[in-house]
């Protein structure tokens, strides 16, 4: 079977989890939250009015017709309008989408250099005070609250020492960069913990593996064999790792955006929850989701380009 | 005989390795005193006059307010403790749920295969799909505010890891020599899963219980800020949320001993899955 089979093969597959996917949501919003018309319109609203809204969003049409709408959003990305601004939804997404990514993209390169960096670092010293002493900064880093962090590092940095931004954002390339340091940080500093934990768990796990050993049994230095050996082969698990994150960058880090005050795509979402804005949060569910599906298959297909062991199925 | 005392000779084993640990001894420890004082504040013994005024508006710590007052002269110490219960209670019964939900179905799927399997690694994978904080905050707008959507939310979006690992272990030990031997003696699909084949699989279990717990904690706090948990009872997350006004006026207590009270917990967690993983988990054996 050649790599073109395997792309389609493994395209088809994804076509059950993308039904799933809108039919969950599809419930949820649709059916299980109930009528939308009491939250619009308020609780003085009469049937007639009622009635009328619901033809106008067009809730009252058959689920199945309503549910064909939810799937063909997903490949056509046409949201329909927000409740609470009626602009179209869409717009929204993309508009929101430049400040997220200022933000998102340079916190996660570095956050993934810097982890695997100190990775590397605690399986070449394993054993040592200090891979030991790193393991615990991680897992106390894991353990203290995101908004911890959030809260104390705007307080300390930016309203004592008056070092960066407080909050806000401007658009523009070397504009917005002030406003994006602090946020960056404290992103780069969140990912770190539970990042080096489990990089450093996979090298591990290929420290162990016979490779090692016969490379060890030719005299191969301590550096030359986790350097160019157990790195090469931690790299599967960590971009697996890596590209799974991606999708949950289009949102950014939902808390860090929203303290911060920049306009991104999480902030859209948190607004959305305050108004109770159905489409915008569904948009954002399925969008999302659909990114995280398409990037599980990029993975999938950049396996088998990378390690030669993958046997296409 | 024999059979009898294998498996408990394991538990008495990572017993021992867990006691040595002085790590997880501290931890257990922790975990036991959070549990004391949830139950406490549970039954009403402590804590249950929180909403009573106790001195100044935002009084600093001091020796008659340990933790100092809130905006409305209520003690911070009491409120700790009253989210201690609902921390704890959110802990457990997430961990309940998803533990229930993700041992069923991984069983099941591993068990029978087939049909069954594929149905259950489409539902797992379908679920997987949506980003874990978009379904929560899809599942708990849409259920209503309020701790019970947070059990539920939390609950069905953390078993999905489980029901993985579970469905994996099962398929490994379904063709194994002791089973063939209870197949051979006539012993029911649930008896073989049950009384068989799930005991080979509960380190599993008990390693992801510590973590569900201690991720629910995390969750219980950010959905609580975001408005969408627990409402008209103190919350970690409440607590933090207040303490975003409260900071620049230089009112440091709520959100420092909030923080601590859900770090040490969280740490205490997060030590203990660690410590019973090495414990319990074979494969990890001398790493």
């Amino acid at each position: 079977m050649n790599i073109y089979h395997y792309v389609i093969r493994r395209m088809l597959y994804t076509i059950p989890i993308l039904i799933g996917v809108t039919l969950l949501i599809f419930l949820l919003f649709n059916v299980v939250a109930g009528d939308p018309t009491i939250v619009l319109l308020g609780k003085h609203a009469t049937f007639q009015q009622m009635a009328e809204l619901r033809h106008e969003l067009g809730l009252d049409r058959p689920l199945f017709i309503q549910y064909l709408d939810t799937l063909k959003s997903a490949f056509t990305f046409d949201f329909g309008r927000s409740w609470s601004t009626k602009q179209h939804i869409m717009q929204v997404i993309k508009g929101g989408s430049y400040a997220s990514l200022t933000l998102a993209v340079p916190s996660f390169i570095i956050a993934s250099l810097a982890s695997t960096a100190i990775a590397l670092l605690a399986a070449f010293f394993r054993g040592t005070w200090l891979d030991k002493s790193l393991v615990i900064v991680s897992v106390v880093m894991m353990s203290i609250s995101v908004l911890a962090y959030i809260l104390f590092g705007q307080w300390i940095f930016a309203y004592k020492l008056g070092w960066f931004e407080i909050a806000g954002y401007e658009y523009g390339f070397p504009d917005f960069v002030p406003y994006i340091i602090l946020p960056a940080i404290i992103w780069i500093v969140l990912s770190i913990g539970p990042d080096v934990r489990f990089y450093r768990t996979v090298m591990l796990d290929e420290v162990h593996q016979d490779y090692v050993r016969t490379a060890r049994a030719k005299g191969l230095s301590n550096r030359v064999i986790l350097f160019k050996h157990v790195l090469k082969n931690a790299m599967i698990p960590i971009i697996t790792n890596l590209v799974i994150q991606i999708p949950s960058l289009i949102l950014g880090s939902l808390l860090i955006e929203n303290f911060f005050g920049i306009p991104g795509l999480g902030n859209i979402t948190l607004q959305a929850i305050n108004n109770s804005d159905f489409p915008v949060i569904k948009a954002m569910t399925i969008l999302s989701s659909v990114a995280y599906i398409t990037f599980n298959v990029i993975t999938d297909v950049l396996y088998t380009l990378v390690d030669p062991r993958i046997k296409l199925k | 005989m024999m059979a009898q005392s294998a498996p408990q000779s394991l538990w008495v084993a990572t017993l021992r390795q867990m006691l040595r640990n002085k790590l997880a001894v501290a931890s257990l420890a922790i975990v036991l005193l959070y549990t004391i004082v949830a139950l406490l504040a549970f039954s009403g013994l402590i804590a249950a006059d929180w909403k009573a005024e106790v001195g100044g508006s935002y009084a600093a710590p001091s020796a008659q307010n340990w933790f100092g007052t809130d905006i409305f002269g209520r003690s911070v110490l009491a409120k700790i403790i009253k989210s201690t219960e609902v921390a704890m209670s959110v802990g457990f019964v997430v961990a309940l749920i998803a533990i229930t939900i993700g041992v069923a179905l991984g069983a099941l799927a591993g068990y029978f295969g087939g049909i069954v399997d594929e149905c259950i690694v489409w539902f797992y994978t379908t679920i997987a799909s949506i980003p874990n904080i978009m379904l929560l905050i899809a599942l708990t707008f849409i259920l209503g505010k309020g701790i019970l959507a947070v059990y539920i939310a939390l609950g069905m979006t953390n078993w999905v890891e489980l029901c993985r690992l579970m469905r994996g272990e099962v398929k490994r030990h379904k063709d194994r020599e002791y089973l063939q031997a209870a197949n051979a003696l006539g012993a029911s699909h649930l008896r073989k899963l049950c009384r068989h084949i799930l005991p080979n699989v509960l380190h599993i279990v008990i390693i992801r219980f510590s973590l569900i717990f201690q991720f629910a904690i995390k969750s219980e706090v950010i959905l609580s800020y975001l408005g969408l948990g627990v409402q008209g009872s103190p919350s970690w997350g409440v607590m933090i949320d207040d303490a975003r006004v409260e900071l620049t006026r230089g009112i440091w207590w709520q959100l420092a001993f909030a923080t601590l009270a859900m770090f040490l917990i969280v740490l205490a967690f997060n030590i203990l899955s660690d410590a019973l993983r090495d414990a319990l988990d074979p494969k990890l054996k001398g790493k």
